[in-house]
């Protein structure tokens, strides 16, 4: 199992968790699994391609999974998943 | 104390030695450093005497060669390397000052800055100079520095709070909003009785009356693409806590064009996120982020919510980059992406690489005309903040 966790923006669609359990071999099956178990992060994760959608950030652990190799990155039992959307909040 | 150079032996004496044969007199005094390091600060009676020109200007500055001579310079090795050219030369009574004006300055020995630190200013900023990361030459870096802030909001009234504390020379503050009541909860610099006022109005009202070494600059605007080239370039370092992502892109490919570094955090409910950009020496923000959220993934602080002492310590932590990177000490940010979480006080930090691919920075990106700075092709589908 690994660890997704959840940011701010998508905490709604996950009951308010932070953090979630999910179980798969590499990046795409632990997000698929999170997915199943929260559908409604499902189009906030994926375009209608099945792609990742470009203004998401996938880690795994601390490092960039574009950098890796993408969705088919290998989890290990205790990974963390770290995904991450830009945010603005700020100054004004 | 004596140290082999070579086939000579050089006296080496400690700085409280020193002081008390520079206070006894008849000691010519000689600073072997460069003429930079000697305008930050030196010993006072001390002779500028540069490495490179020892061999031209060491007869005037020291005629007698029997007289007592003492050499310092920043830690201790160029005066001692100095100190067996001038035994070569034939100086008889030569020392070189173990540990240099860095040993001096921490055992509390007075010191002369040229640039001018009054003795106000060293009383000021003495809990600063005491560190030998800072000492007088750090603070007089932090007194000439001149630092962008991007908003005098939450980010911004934190960051500016410290910054204008730490005796940063020139304070810009862009914003052209006015101070709100419900600002007032994470905003440290405004206040009740200035509700209403310019938010850069107001901030300058605070720095002013916290250290009046700052001079600070109100850029009452938004920045746009006509603009912000013309604004950024009278500044060193950029600290970025803009509100919306056409700003932080259209901030961005300013930067890199200028090669501004911009020290960039964000906020929302009880998270938040840091890094600092150097332009290619690591990623800039195009490279972290290549396409901004679309609105349902960007909400606002002021839909959403922010715990205040959010702004607090995010801005601290974007003052603690801008002074490490004005006084070119420890590790920036650069490449790291830090993220807190408030709720469980944890602390993630993350890699961030730079994308050969940027449009950008990357290493065939084209310069873009200034009026395409922060667009995307599809620029109209994300939210404006």
């Amino acid at each position: 199992m690994a660890t997704v966790r959840i940011p701010p923006v998508l905490r709604p669609k996950t009951g308010g968790q932070p953090e979630v359990e999910a179980a798969g071999d590499n990046v795409g099956e632990v997000l698929r699994a999170l997915t199943a178990e929260h559908p409604d992060t499902q189009s906030q994760l994926f375009g209608e391609d099945g792609d990742l959608n470009r203004y998401v950030n996938i880690y795994l652990n601390d490092e960039d999974v574009r950098v890796l190799d993408g969705l088919d990155t290998a989890v290990k039992d205790g990974d963390t998943v770290v995904i991450l959307p830009a945010m603005a909040g700020g100054a004004f | 104390m004596a140290t082999s150079m070579g086939t000579q032996t050089i006296e080496e004496i400690e700085p409280f030695e020193a002081s008390e044969e520079i206070a006894a007199g008849d000691v010519v005094l000689i600073d072997t450093r460069e003429p930079h390091e000697y305008q930050e600060a030196h010993l006072e009676n001390g002779r500028l005497v540069p490495p490179g020109l020892l061999g031209d200007e060491i007869a005037e500055a020291a005629p007698d060669k029997s007289a007592r001579t003492i050499l310092y310079c920043r830690s201790g090795n160029r005066s001692a390397l100095a100190a067996a050219q001038l035994q070569a030369l034939g100086y008889d009574n030569v020392a070189s000052m173990s540990g240099g004006i860095l040993a001096w300055q921490e055992q509390g020995l007075p010191i002369v800055s040229a640039s001018g630190m009054t003795a106000e200013q060293r009383e000021r900023y003495s809990r600063h100079t005491l560190l030998p990361e800072v000492g007088v030459d750090g603070q007089l870096k932090l007194l000439n520095a001149k630092v962008l802030l991007l908003g005098a909001g939450g980010l911004g009234a934190p960051t500016a709070l410290y910054l204008a504390a730490a005796g940063i020379g020139t304070i810009g503050l862009v914003d052209d909003d006015v101070v709100d009541a419900s600002n007032l909860q994470r905003q440290v610099i405004h206040n009740t009785e200035r509700i209403g006022m310019p938010k850069t109005e107001s901030a300058r009202i605070f720095i002013e009356a916290l250290n009046p070494d700052v001079k600070v600059v109100e850029h009452r605007l938004r920045l746009d693409s006509s603009n912000i080239l013309g604004i950024l370039e009278d500044y060193d370092i950029v600290v970025d806590g803009a509100d919306n992502f056409p700003t932080r892109y259209l901030l961005s490919d300013a930067s890199v064009r200028l090669r501004k570094p911009v020290v960039s955090a964000s906020i929302l409910s009880f998270d938040g996120q840091i890094s600092t950009f150097v332009p290619f020496e690591g990623p800039c923000y195009r490279c972290l982020y290549p396409t901004p959220p679309p609105a349902e993934m960007a909400p606002s602080c002021s839909a959403n919510g922010v715990l205040g002492v959010m702004a607090g310590t995010m801005g601290t932590l974007q003052a603690n980059e801008v002074i490490k990177l004005v006084l070119g000490v420890g590790d920036p940010l650069v490449g790291r992406l830090l993220l807190y979480e408030a709720l469980g006080t944890r602390f993630t930090e993350l890699k961030v690489r730079r994308d050969p691919d940027c449009p950008i920075c990357g290493e065939n990106a084209p310069e873009i005309p200034e009026s395409e700075m922060g667009r995307f092709p599809d620029y109209q589908l994300f939210c404006a903040g």
